[in-house]
Parts: structure tokens; sequence; C-alpha cells
């Protein structure tokens, strides 16, 4: 980097060229006060004329904000001229303000008393009269207020809105005196744009934006958010055992700092929820009764013994931690020797693995969220990222602004489709065609990367066939993409390197997930973008989807993927924990389900998952768990699947334990204690340990969970390398095989896990449910930026933002129906139905209608069929 | 169809005449503004969709110049100036007078919709300050009690109205 000397108030110091002063004179320890400058913000607002400095041979005086550093500059930050002009700059904000710091929230806290100090001017004025604005203050949001009284027009929450979150949701209205920040949308409504986040709250420098029931912390621990696969570092505030605030962690590679509203705002209600479970509950006759940990490993220890192999069944969670589902499957194998082990991530997941996993040989994001935000073109195809991912959604929002090319196939309007290249608007379930028909285009226009194929890939011929009688007039006509936009998006990703492809549940959660994610493989090959800073991503959900496989929560895989049908991989296992297993593989997650409906398996443990909302048909679900003998649910609240079960455990949240997440981009992350175990909760390891121990089991003793890691970096070698004492400082991304390997932000960056990566033919199938006369819409699934899991529905604010299941529909569907906005309404499938309140918006498109699936009350999934997200319905008017 | 539904297919209609980008915004708000006599919350909404930016964009630009309206104009549009010669001459008494028979603020419209109050710079009368410009009428030497005048003036007509149409 090039960089020049200069001379700040006497100190010769170096700083990158092009720097602005006063960075270089921040970074040098040297303080120049500043209200509105932003490192990183694309134009300097320089409007609060605080941060003049002198700088030699300049006649006047400089905003150092703006002024780049040179070679040789002498600057002065504290003269008389410069003292002057600050403190009238100063005494114009005070006067605009009128500060009544006595009764203000971020009293001692405030940049602006911090300044006053700094420059020597008293909050209550004399020189300029106080002109109070009165303008009327906005509490719509749950989590701050906006009070633009006490706004400085710094201009910091308008510029961190639109260049770091990407929301554009708030803006300067009017001039001069008048001067209001505010979104579209004021109190009594609480604007949609906004996301909620609080970005813009914790950058305001005053309280003009401010937390409600704002506490500041005595102390902090750094951990990661326990939501979504994103997996953002995170800063949990406590005071006295009590978590009073979140801040986001700005050194985290992942999110640089920022949060979405669950993160920052979902926290604390959840985990001290006066619903939390406080002892272990067992069921006698139709109610629950407390009894003690004791009595339930008893009772648990006795239990399984009589359903030893395959009549055991374990559901792990994708929420818990590395270290608790390690355990978990070890339970399950050891000590009830049953291979019957799945997780509630698989429905998303399955596809990705077993596709991925034949054309590549890994089933994992290729890329780091970096590698996305640089890359020169992405592809996203079922997935709505702003709000089912909504740090990554911030990080393609910025990539957009920058002028990467993004293109989206997405049957329904998200936000992303504001600043996309091209969107492709596919009819739901389609996706396959639509990427058939791209595919198509790239070989007929040669746009096919040769060399690349050549040089890595195999099959190419047997793919090239199977194309031949797919036409582009096929591709529009089942997808209703007109074929010039397919065209385009083939020229385009052909065309801009490194590009990266992403793709959510709206892509997996089909009859033909397979076929997409090879199809998606092969295109990703086709392209060339299968190299450095390219790759193909299947989002992860739940925070350790991407950890919950890789522990071997997976009935055909022992930890690390290694298989369960391989003899040596088998005795690698049994040598290490000291028991046989049983070599036959276990049941997935839907099968389970049959087999507890047949009979044929008889205890099941469910740990952190709640089947009986979250898997397609829970009716059925509800059904097969009712027949068990003896049903477990360890969980922190008492879910619709808990009420269920025989014995209810408490558990710990993740704000109670040590450990480890793996985020959607193979990021191992530390998850560190904050508070005591709530009650009488424990970690969920923790709890499986002591029954094995109580069963007789070896190998379940452990004083902390950075000792199970260490066995797992013994036996998984992706994790070779991780410790908890790595993992201090910063997360590392597998595979980490060594000690002194640094991770692998890039995988198949040089060549694929498997070797040469493998073109898969494909046919194309229509989705398994197709609209018809008596069910003529399709219902899909989506996910509410503010919902996930149970734990959510907990914090009373995120209710508010959204507290009910919607039935989105087009105009056109809805004036067929005579349905009016807000009206109640029945959605019928062939399994079920359910009433929901229906929200009229020409997001659907016509013939498409959608529902979140996040809610106990009016769930989806009392419709939703094999597909899950895609399902034949009608609608008609409730009531 | 209803009032809202109409004012968006007329937008939609305008909207089809331009182009999308940015340099389009202002001439796009001048006709709106010209169609309807106001930016309707609805046809803010279309401009953000058709210009591929959020609505709070549009009216941060919208009320950034004080040719644009929020409001649909009242029966009788008041205009209180408050150029340098009005304002030296108490306009903003003058205005503060119309803010409180009216109950409410510049840029508003009353809820009966009978009148709305604007404020804006010097109508070139200003031998005659402070000035009010009611119903394109100039008003000269404007005082709280010609406020109360006018407005009462307005109930007359208005009660002459519903007699007539009895
Ligand atoms: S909360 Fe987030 S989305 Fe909402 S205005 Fe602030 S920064 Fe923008
Ligand atoms: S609300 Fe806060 S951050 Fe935004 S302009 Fe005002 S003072 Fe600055
Ligand atoms: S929910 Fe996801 S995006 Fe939001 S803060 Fe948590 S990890 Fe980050
Ligand atoms: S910091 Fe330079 S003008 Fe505000
Ligand atoms: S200043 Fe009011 S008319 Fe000139």
């Amino acid at each position: 980097m090039d960089t020049v000397d200069l001379i700040i108030d006497g100190i010769t110091i170096k700083a990158p060229k092009g720097e602005k002063i006063l960075w270089a004179a921040l970074d040098n320890g040297i303080y120049i006060p500043n209200l509105c400058a932003l490192r990183w913000a694309e134009e300097p607002h320089a409007g609060c004329r605080l941060c003049f400095v002198e700088v030699e041979g300049r006649a006047d005086p400089v905003t150092s904000c703006t002024e780049p550093v040179a070679e040789g500059l002498v600057v002065h930050t504290d003269t008389p001229q410069v003292r002057r002009l600050r403190r009238t700059a100063a005494e114009l904000l005070i006067a605009a303000e009128c500060p009544d710091c006595g009764a203000c929230a971020k009293n001692r806290h405030c940049e602006l008393q911090r300044i006053a100090a700094f420059v020597g001017v008293k909050l209550k004025p004399k020189r300029l009269r106080p002109t109070p604005k009165a303008l009327p203050v906005d509490a719509s949001n749950p989590f701050f207020i906006r009070d633009p009284n006490k706004c400085v027009v710094c201009g910091k929450c308008v510029s961190v809105c639109s260049e770091i979150v990407g929301a554009n949701a708030i803006d300067f209205t009017f001039r001069g005196f008048e001067t209001t920040l505010r979104p579209f949308d004021v109190q009594p409504v609480i604007d949609e744009r906004c996301e909620s986040c609080g970005e813009c709250v914790a950058i305001c420098p005053v309280a003009a934006l401010v937390e409600k029931d704002l506490r500041w912390p005595k102390e902090e621990v750094k951990t990661i958010c326990p939501y979504c696969a994103v997996g953002c570092g995170i800063y949990l505030g406590l005071d006295e055992g009590t978590i009073v605030g979140v801040r986001g962690d700005e050194e985290n590679a992942t999110n640089k700092g920022t949060l979405c509203a669950k993160g920052r705002f979902g926290i604390a209600d959840f985990v001290h929820h006066r619903d939390r479970l406080t002892s272990p509950l067992v069921k006698r006759g139709r109610t629950f009764s407390q009894i003690s940990w004791e009595q339930a490993i008893d009772l648990m220890a006795t239990e399984f013994a009589k359903y030893r192999g395959e009549e055991f069944a374990l559901i792990a969670s994708a929420k818990g931690t590395n270290e608790d589902g390690y355990i978990l499957q070890k339970f399950a194998r050891v000590a009830m020797g049953s291979n019957d082990i799945d997780s509630d991530s698989r429905l998303c997941d399955a596809p990705s693995l077993e596709a991925l996993g034949h054309s590549f040989g890994d089933g994992a994001m290729s890329n780091s969220m970096d590698d996305i935000e640089r890359a020169a073109c992405i592809l996203a195809i079922g997935t709505n990222p702003t709000s089912s991912h909504p740090i990554l959604g911030q990080r393609i929002r910025r990539a957009a602004r920058k002028g990467a090319k993004l293109i989206l196939a997405n049957p329904r309007e998200i936000d992303l489709c504001r600043l996309s290249t091209l969107w492709l608007r596919n009819r739901p379930g389609s996706d396959l065609a639509l990427l058939m028909g791209m595919m198509r285009v790239m070989l007929d226009e040669n746009l096919a990367d040769l060399s690349f194929i050549e040089e890595r890939c195999q099959n190419f011929e047997q793919f090239q066939d199977c194309l031949r009688d797919f036409d582009l007039g096929l591709a529009e006509e089942i997808s209703g993409v007109p074929q010039e936009l397919l065209k385009e998006a083939a020229r385009t990703l052909a065309t801009h390197k490194p590009a990266v492809i992403l793709y959510g549940s709206g892509l997996t959660q089909h009859s033909q997930a397979t076929q997409n994610v090879l199809a998606l493989a092969n295109l990703a090959m086709l392209s060339g973008n299968m190299g450095k800073g390219s790759g193909l991503n299947p989002l992860k959900g739940q925070n350790n989807a991407q950890g919950i496989s890789d522990m071997g929560a997976l009935p055909h895989f022992l930890p690390g993927y290694q298989p369960l049908s391989d003899p040596q991989s088998r005795e690698k296992f049994e040598r290490a924990w000291g028991y046989p297993l049983n070599p036959n593989p276990g049941l997935s997650l839907t099968e389970m389900l049959e087999a507890a409906a047949e009979g044929k398996i008889k205890a099941v443990y469910i740990v952190g998952a709640n089947p009986a909302l979250n898997m397609a048909d829970i009716r059925y679900v509800r059904k097969a768990l009712r027949r068990t003998k003896f049903l477990v649910v360890q969980d922190i609240f008492l879910t619709e699947t808990a009420r269920l079960a025989h014995l209810v455990l408490p558990a710990a949240s993740f704000a109670e334990k040590d450990g480890t997440f793996t985020n959607t981009e193979r990021r191992v992350q530390l998850v560190r204690q904050a508070i005591e175990p709530i009650d009488e909760s424990r970690p969920d390891g923790q709890i499986a340990c002591q029954i094995a121990s109580r069963m007789g089991f070896e190998g379940f003793e452990f004083d902390s969970p950075s000792q199970i890691m260490e066995e797992i970096a013994r036996l998984v070698p992706q994790y070779g390398g991780i410790s908890h004492q790595r993992l201090t400082e910063a997360g590392i991304q597998w595979p980490c095989p060594t000690r002194d390997h640094p991770g692998t932000p890039n995988l198949h960056a040089e060549g694929f896990s498997r070797g040469r990566g493998r073109f898969a033919p494909l046919k194309y199938e229509a989705p398994a449910e197709l609209p018809d006369e008596q069910y003529p819409l399709m219902l899909t699934t989506e996910r509410s930026l503010y919902h996930l899991g149970s734990m959510t529905q907990k914090v009373e604010g995120l209710m508010r933002l959204r507290g009910e299941e919607l039935v989105e529909l087009n105009p056109a569907d809805a004036a067929n129906l005579g349905i009016a906005d807000n009206q109640w309404v029945r959605v019928i499938s062939r399994r079920g139905q359910v009433k929901a309140k229906a929200r009229i918006t020409e997001a659907s498109p016509p013939g498409v209608v959608s529902m979140s699936a996040h809610f106990a009350k009016g769930a989806a999934n009392l419709v939703t069929g094999g597909e899950l997200k895609l399902s034949a319905v009608r609608i008609e008017k409730a009531g | 169809m209803t009032d809202e539904e109409e004012r968006i297919r007329q937008t939609r209609e305008i909207l089809r005449g331009h182009g999308g980008e940015r340099g389009k915004l202002i001439p796009i708000l001048q006709e709106i503004q010209a169609r309807f006599g106001y930016l309707p919350r609805e046809a803010i909404k279309e401009i953000a969709k058709f210009m591929r930016i959020t609505e709070i964009e549009v009216l941060g630009v919208a009320t950034f110049y004080n040719q644009f309206r929020l409001n649909p104009p009242g029966k009788h549009p008041v205009k209180v100036c408050l150029g340098t010669a009005c304002h030296m001459k108490g306009g903003v008494n003058i205005l503060e007078a119309w803010e409180r028979r009216l109950g409410i603020k510049p840029g508003q419209t009353t809820p009966d919709r009978q009148v709305s109050l604007e404020r804006v710079a010097c109508v070139g009368c200003c031998a005659m300050a402070p000035v009010s410009v009611v119903d394109e009428e100039v008003q000269g030497r404007v005082s709280p009690t010609r406020v109360d005048g006018i407005l009462l003036s307005f109930e007359l007509e208005k009660e002459k109205g519903e007699e007539n149409s009895k």
C-alpha cells in the first residue's frame, strides 16, 4: 500500500495515500472532534463542521473529514481559529437539539456531550437562543424510539441504512430547520421497509434514535447469535446475570458488526422468558408433574434400556452446539446401538448432501460470505436471503450496489428484486426446467468454459446428451420465463467471473430437490464457476445446521461424513469409542416417523426439535409420536412436540453453555456461557452423558465442552485442527485438518473434494403436486425475517412486527374469490385445512399463495405435504 | 374501482410515458401533482416501484422541493407569505393564527377538506405585507382578526351551499 508521511500536531505519522486527515489522526491516537464522519461512507456528509483543522500553507481551516492526507502535510488540530470554529459548530448543534440531558436515556453515553466537553461549551448555551422543534416522536417500532427533536442531522443513520444494511428505509424529508429524519410510514403504522435491525440506532451519536428501555451492561460476553445459519458474532451485555443488551461484534468476519432484528433485539426476551422449562416433567394421565433430575435420569436409563437397537430413534436439532450434537449421536450409536439419528435440518439439507456429494464430494457451501460480497455475479435461486439470512442479504445488497450482476430466480417478488440485474419470475416448482434452459443456452451459444471442464470435470458428454431434447421453448413453457430472459441470464452468468450461485430451501424442499441441486452443480461447472472466489452455495437454515451434520447426526454417516457402510470407518469409531457399532444404516427423519406410526420404533428422544410444528403434514407427525411407548423431549420451552411427550427435560439455552456452532460458510465459532443455566435446566450434551453413564456406558465423562471438541478433533478430519483455545479470537472455516492449518475459506478452489467434478445427466420431471380444478392454487412457504423456531415467538417485539400467520395472495386471485385484505380465509389442501388472515399483495404472482409456517396458531404445516414448500390448495372465505 | 385504485391506475398511466432513470423523478412528480393536485401516497408507492427505489427515497426528494404537496388541496387553498417583507411585518404571527384556527400545520388540509394551508415565499405584493393568498386572491395587511373574518366567510358559503342542495 502506498503511504505518505505527514505531521499532525508535531507528530510524524504514516497514512495510506488518499486517506482523509481525520482518520489518519484518529488512527494515531490524535482526537479531532467529529460527529458526522463515517469511514466507509461513499461520500463524506461533512455537515457538522466540528472537525476543522489548519493545514500549513492554506489560508483557511479545512474540514479534516474531507481533506486527504498528502506527503509532508503539516496539520494543526488545536489553534485558536480551529477552537473558535468548532465551538461555534458545537453551539449551533446544541441550540438545534436543546438538550435536556438529565432526562435523556443516553445521558453520559452521548457523543454530543463528549464533544461539548472537549471543545469547552456548555450544554445550555447562552449565545444562541435554543429553538425547540416540537416534532412528533415516533415510538411505533417495538424496539426503538425516533425523536427527531434530538436529531443533529449527522446523516449517519441514513448512510448505514442505505450503504450497509441496504434497506433504504429512512431518509431526511423537508429542508432547513424542518429537516426530519423518517421512514415512509410513521406512528401509528410500523414502517414496512424498515427491517428493525437497529443499525441506525446503534450508530446514532445522540438519542434521536434510541433503544426502548435502554440499559447499560456492566460486562459483556462474546458469543454467537443462536438464530440463523449466518452465525453473527455478538456481545451479550450483562447486568447481574441478566442479559440487558446485544451488540454486533465488529471483528467477526461474517457479520462485521451488523445484526438483524432477531439477533439484536430477540435474545434476552426468550432466554429470560417466564415460560422457560424449569425442571423435568413427567406425564401422569393428561397432566405433567415435576420430578427431580435423579428420578428423570433413572427413568430414562430404565426405559431406554428396554428399547435398545432399532426400536430407538433420536431426533436432534440444528439449534444445539456441535459438542451437544456429537454427544447425542454418540449416545444413540453407543448407548442405544441405533443409527436412527437425524436432525430437523435434514429436510432442507439432505438433497444438497446427496447431490453435491455426487458432483463435488462435499455438501457444504463452497464460498465464504466475503467471496459473495466480492463476486462479479450472484445467482440466487429459491431463496429470499434478506428474510432468511438477513446479514448475508445485506452483503448481497452491498455487492449489487457496488455493481455486481444480481440474477434472481423466484416466483415471489422479494426485496432484492429492487437491486437485481435480472429477475426470472418462474412458476413455483419449475426451477429444474429453468436451469436446464439456461444450460441449453450456454451450450448453444458456446458459453461453456470448456478448458475448465476439460481440466477439472468428468462425464461432460453424457450430460450434454441429456439436454439434446430439452429445448428453450419447453423451458419457457414450463417455467413461464421468456426465452430472451433465460438467454440473458445464461450469458450474464457465463461472462461475469467470479460468479457465485446461492440457493435455499425454495429449491430443496421439493420432490425433485436432488435433481435441482445436481442441475445447479452442472451449471456451476459448465460456466466455469467452481474456482477461486466462485462456487455453489446451499444456504443452511438454522444456526448449526451445518455443524449438526458435520457431527454425524445422520443415519448414514458417522461424524465427519465417514460412511457408516464403510467397515474401516466403523472400525475407527469402534476403536475410539470402545464399543461395537450397529452396521445397519439408520432411518431418516421421515422414515423414523413412519416407523413410529407403524409401531416399529417405540422410544424416541427428541432434543430441541419441534417436528409437531415444523414438519410437513403435522397431523401425521403428531399421530406417529403419540403411538410411541416412551417419548422424551428436551427443550427450553414446552413446545407442541413436548406436549406429546412422556418425559420433558429442561434444556439450557445457548447463553447458558459453552460450545461451538458451525455457520453456513463452514465457520466454526465459539459459543460462550454468559449466564448460569436458568433454574434446573442443563446443557443437552450433559444430559445425554448422564443418561449414558447411568446406563453403564463409558466414554461419556467430560469435564467441559472443550474436552468434547478434543475428541471431535481426533475423529473428524475436517475439524482436526480445531480447539476451543484456537477459536477464542476468531472462527475457523473447515476443513482445518491440523493445528497449524488456517482453515479453508473457499472449498474446491483448486480441486474438488472428490477429485474431478462430475456432471450428472438430468431428467425433467414435473413436481409431485400440481394445481388442479379442486386445488387451483400453489402454496409455498416462506421464512419471515422476524421468526425462527419457537424462540422468536417468545419475543413480544418480534411478535408485534409479525405475530400471526398470513396468507399472501395476488389481487387478481383475491378479486376472483371475492376476498378482501385482512379477511379471514381457510386454506384447504388434500391433507387438511387452516384458518388465517389474507394479505393481498402483488409480491405473490397470480396462482401462487404463500404462508410462513412459523406459528402454532394457523400452522401452515397442517396443509403442506411431502414437498413441504409446495402444495396445491384452494382458498375459501372463512366464517 | 375505489378512489385509491383509480389513482393507482392513473399513476401507472403516467409512468408508462417515462423511462426509469433516476433523473426523471422530478418530472414524474410534477406530472403526478398536476394530475391530482398533490402527491397521493399510493402514487408515491407506484413511483418507487417503477424507479426501483424505496418510498422514502421518493418522499425525501419530493419534500426537498417546496413545489410538492403531500395532501390534497382543500377547497380553499390558503398560502401565507413568509418572504422577507412579510416576515418583517409579522408574517409568522399570521401563519400561527391560521394554524391555530384551522388546527393544521402548513402542508396539511383540514379533515373536512375545506381549507389547506401552505407557506410561500414572496408573492410580489410586498407593499401590502403581511400577505396571504386565499383562493388565488391576494389578501393584504392580514391580521388575526382578518383571518377569522375570512374563515367566517367560508362557513357562510358552506351553509349556503348546503341549503341550496336541500
Ligand atoms: S432499523 Fe435498520 S432497516 Fe430500519 S431504519 Fe434503522 S437501519 Fe434501516
Ligand atoms: S437520527 Fe441520529 S444518526 Fe440520524 S441524523 Fe439524527 S442524530 Fe444523526
Ligand atoms: S438471526 Fe442470523 S442474521 Fe440475524 S443476527 Fe442472528 S445470525 Fe445474524
Ligand atoms: S466530521 Fe467533518 S464535518 Fe462532520
Ligand atoms: S414578502 Fe410577502 S409579498 Fe413579498
